[in-house]
């Protein structure tokens, strides 16, 4: 009897996760296709596309445990490279935009590239000085 | 802290041979018993007891998935809104991180908070370049949370 109860409430937290998952990663595609410039873009497919990944590799290694009696190390260990990597490579995305050099969304405020200026500016001087 | 692993691997492993139980469990009995005599014998050892520093490496684990589900709200809020009603824009920082994994740790950290992406970091590695979703009340709750992520990066690493 208590179990089948454990079995039951194991396979709802599955059931959990796996929708969850599910929901963030569309949600992130969504947010991908409405937002309107590239950064905000990547708000969306950084943070939606990690949870989503991860609660589905948790869904997963709970669904083998209770199913097969088999505690996945695989993937847990997913959940964390994933964790790691995703902002890795938003930052790397993002990086390259901005080098290309995409406008951001609005007009508020961009201190990168009057950071950037200023360096190029800098040389300039350093070089008509020599 | 090295050390310390490795005195613990040994008594778990002798443990292990000792009792003549070749198995996982055995393994981690041995372990935890060595967790025990190291806890008793942290006088006599170099430097603070490892399982606190593991602690802390834990601790920062869970503040990374808390930030992951809250920003997520965030986002799923943002995306099924019906006007887009965002005023982005790109700020600095700065850092009081040194080595390049303490910054990394911080950028991701950063960039799983709700509502902001670490651009870049500046050459000298003593600022960062963050793009916000709403710059105007994001700035101020950045610097409030990157005090706090500071001094829990801080504490894994040194």
């Amino acid at each position: 009897m208590i179990q089948k109860t454990i079995d039951i409430i194991l396979d709802i937290l599955v059931i959990l996760f796996l929708i969850g998952g599910t929901f963030s990663m569309f949600t992130a595609s969504v947010g991908v296709l409405r937002f309107p410039d590239i950064y905000t873009r990547l708000h969306a497919a950084s943070k939606g596309s990690t949870l989503g990944v991860a609660s589905i590799l948790i869904g997963a290694c709970i669904f083998h445990y209770t199913e097969y009696g088999i505690i996945s190390g695989k993937l847990i260990l997913g959940v964390l490279f994933i964790m790691l990597t995703a902002p890795v490579a938003s930052h790397l995305i993002s990086r390259a935009a901005h080098l290309r050099g995409a406008k951001p969304y609005g007009t508020l405020k961009d201190q990168y590239q009057e950071a950037i200026d200023k360096e190029k500016r800098r040389q300039k001087q350093q070089q008509k000085s020599k | 802290m090295a050390f310390q692993i490795c005195i613990n691997l040994l008594v778990a492993l002798m443990w292990m041979f000792l009792g003549e139980s070749y198995s996982m469990s055995g393994f981690v009995t041995g372990y935890i018993v060595g967790i025990v005599l190291l806890f008793l014998l942290r006088r006599f050892l170099k430097g603070p007891f490892y399982l606190r520093r593991v602690y802390k490496i834990v601790s920062l684990l869970l503040i990374f998935i808390k930030e992951l589900i809250l920003s997520n709200f965030e986002i799923t809020k943002l995306v099924y809104a019906k006007r887009l009603d965002i005023n982005p824009g790109i700020f600095t920082m700065e850092t009081e991180l040194e080595t390049d994994w303490e910054i990394t740790l911080l950028a991701v950290l950063i960039t799983l908070t709700p509502g902001t992406v670490t651009l870049a970091i500046s050459p000298d590695k003593k600022e960062m370049y963050i793009h916000a979703m709403d710059i105007i009340d994001m700035k101020e709750a950045v610097h409030s949370i990157k005090d706090s992520f500071e001094k829990h990066i801080m504490e894994v690493t040194r």
